[in-house]
């Protein structure tokens, strides 16, 4: 995991990788027609409400509520994906066994399929009448129509992220470090979370963000569900789409945008962290 | 006899890293394990180790059947080529690794690490991570750190390797002497003669996983006892690696 940043310009001001030019300015025409552009019609759009409508909007209890369910499902489906998605990393780099291709393969399904599919599927399965979810239901526990549900279907989404940020940098980590730890008479746990585990938290944490991030835009699977009770199970896109539907453009907007805000906060601190984290990886 | 192989054999995928490898090393002597790269000189150090399991022969530490014991309960130092410092710890995290899985206190930690600081004559650099310190430096620290535990056999696979080659006879000496001081029975893998010869008080030479000839360095060079250890001092001689 050496990083080597290429030198940009020699003394002569000739720039040692040809083609900066070009392939800079093709990133800049693509972060400006997919990302920056539609984001900043969000502000503009925003920006037609006065402040005191905005807050309005943004603080009214449903939206909180909304905000809340969105974030808190989010991340505990986010944590639950760094814990799971991390043994099946593991599984996948280090254990030879049949299927193990196919396994690996299906990882990305989540990704393929549209979301919508996913989210019937998952109502179908966890709703009281479901297999799973009868069987929680005769314990009491119900699934479908509540923040269990919703942090289901998130986890369901989220979990490509965490395993495939993970995989190569296992794939990749000295075995020396391992062998080390034993040497000094380290034990397969003490090895793992004082060895290996801060060599894979960059990674890690990297999966979480990116499925953190996933989980708090997610709509087509959440909405099936959740069932979408009023300051219950409603999460925050649904409300925007609802605006949408009332013809409530600004409103929705409003909503978007405070949750751009938050989301945006929470990715670069976990990116800062990360970064930090990186500058070990030099030695 | 501390170390004692009895008729090793070893094969990778077909491969015969270690062909019928017997030889005893007696306490506190420092052995050189000789020979080109790929004759199975790692594969031995490793078997001591216990990070692989010899197919066939007996290990014996001290008396004592080691084969089916794992690298941890050993009691083994092992000095890596690549040092493998944890780098996410300090200097002193990383020599107080071993005596913090024996369940030391924070105390005695604390002593020992300051005192093998002193030893490696890097006491104001406990709070550095390994990437601030230099290839001499971190390899000073690897050789504090498996020190540590007060291992009763230290192994150094190719401690010098990564090293430029004008710090590394100073490194040698460094070594040869600490070595000698903590009087620790040792044994390290090279490929330079001319490092083996200087540092070691007992050569192994090891030619396509066979055993070619043990003896003192002056046995090695002056009564060679196949063509192979003949022609490969001479070559070492002559390739311009006797610095």
């Amino acid at each position: 995991m050496e990083q080597q940043i290429v030198k940009v310009k020699n003394k002569k001001g000739v720039r040692v990788i040809p083609g900066f030019g070009l392939s800079m300015g093709v990133t800049l025409a693509m972060l400006g027609c997919f990302i920056l552009i539609p984001l900043a019609s969000i502000f503009i759009s925003a920006s037609k409400m006065s402040f005191q409508e905005f807050t309005e909007v943004v603080t009214s209890r449903q939206v909180m509520s909304g905000y809340l369910v969105s974030f808190s499902c989010a991340f505990l489906a986010a944590l639950i994906n760094g814990v799971f998605g991390l043994i099946l990393a593991w599984v996948l780099v280090r254990y030879e066994f049949p299927g193990k291709r196919i396994m690996d393969g299906m990882i990305e399904l989540p990704f393929a399929l549209p979301t919508a599919v996913a989210g019937i599927s998952l109502t179908f399965l966890y709703s009281d009448q479901g297999w799973i979810g009868a069987a929680f239901d005769k314990i009491g526990i119900s699934i479908a129509y509540t923040r269990i549900g919703i942090t289901i279907a998130m986890v369901f989404v989220g979990i490509p992220f965490v395993v495939r940020s993970v995989q190569p940098v296992l794939e990749k980590l000295d075995r020396q470090y391992e062998e080390a730890a034993m040497m000094l008479g380290a034990g397969r746990t003490r090895t793992f979370f004082k060895v290996i585990l801060p060599e894979l938290f960059p990674a890690l944490l990297a999966g979480f963000g990116l499925a953190f991030a996933r989980g708090i835009g997610e709509y087509g699977s959440v909405v099936f569900i959740a069932g979408n009770i009023p300051f219950k199970t409603q999460i925050a896109p649904l409300l925007i789409m609802s605006k949408l539907e009332q013809y409530k453009y600004s409103d929705a907007t409003a909503i978007a945008l405070a949750l751009l805000l938050v989301s945006f906060l929470l990715m670069l601190f976990i990116n800062s962290l990360q970064i930090y984290m990186q500058k070990f990886s030099k030695a | 006899m501390y170390v004692e192989m009895k008729d090793i054999c070893k094969t990778f995928d077909g491969f015969q890293a270690s062909d019928h490898v017997s030889f005893g090393i007696e306490k506190g002597q420092m052995a050189a394990l000789l020979g080109p790269s790929g004759s199975g000189k790692t594969t031995i150090l490793r078997m001591i180790a216990g990070l692989d399991r010899p197919d066939f022969g007996d290990i014996r530490i001290n008396g004592i059947r080691v084969n089916d014991l794992p690298g941890n309960k050993r009691g083994i130092g092992f000095v890596f080529q690549n040092y493998a410092l944890f780098r996410y710890m300090t200097v002193a995290d990383n020599i107080g690794f071993g005596l913090e899985v024996q369940k030391k206190s924070k105390a005695e930690i604390k002593t020992r690490v300051e005192e093998l600081l002193e030893l490696i004559s890097m006491e104001d650099l406990g709070k550095r991570y390994p990437h601030q310190l230099s290839g001499g430096q971190r390899q000073r620290v690897a050789f504090a750190r498996a020190l540590a535990p007060d291992p009763g056999l230290l192994l150094l696979d190719e401690p010098f390797a990564a090293i430029d080659a004008k710090v590394r006879r100073e490194l040698r000496n460094w070594l040869r002497d600490m070595i000698e001081r903590v009087g620790i029975t040792s044994i390290f893998v090279t490929h330079d003669q001319e490092e083996a010869m200087e540092v070691a008080n007992q050569v192994i030479i090891i030619n396509q996983g066979k055993i070619e000839q043990i003896g003192t360095p002056d046995e090695i060079c002056f009564h060679p006892k196949t063509d192979f250890v003949a022609e490969f001092i001479e070559t070492e001689r002559f390739s311009g690696k006797g610095r």
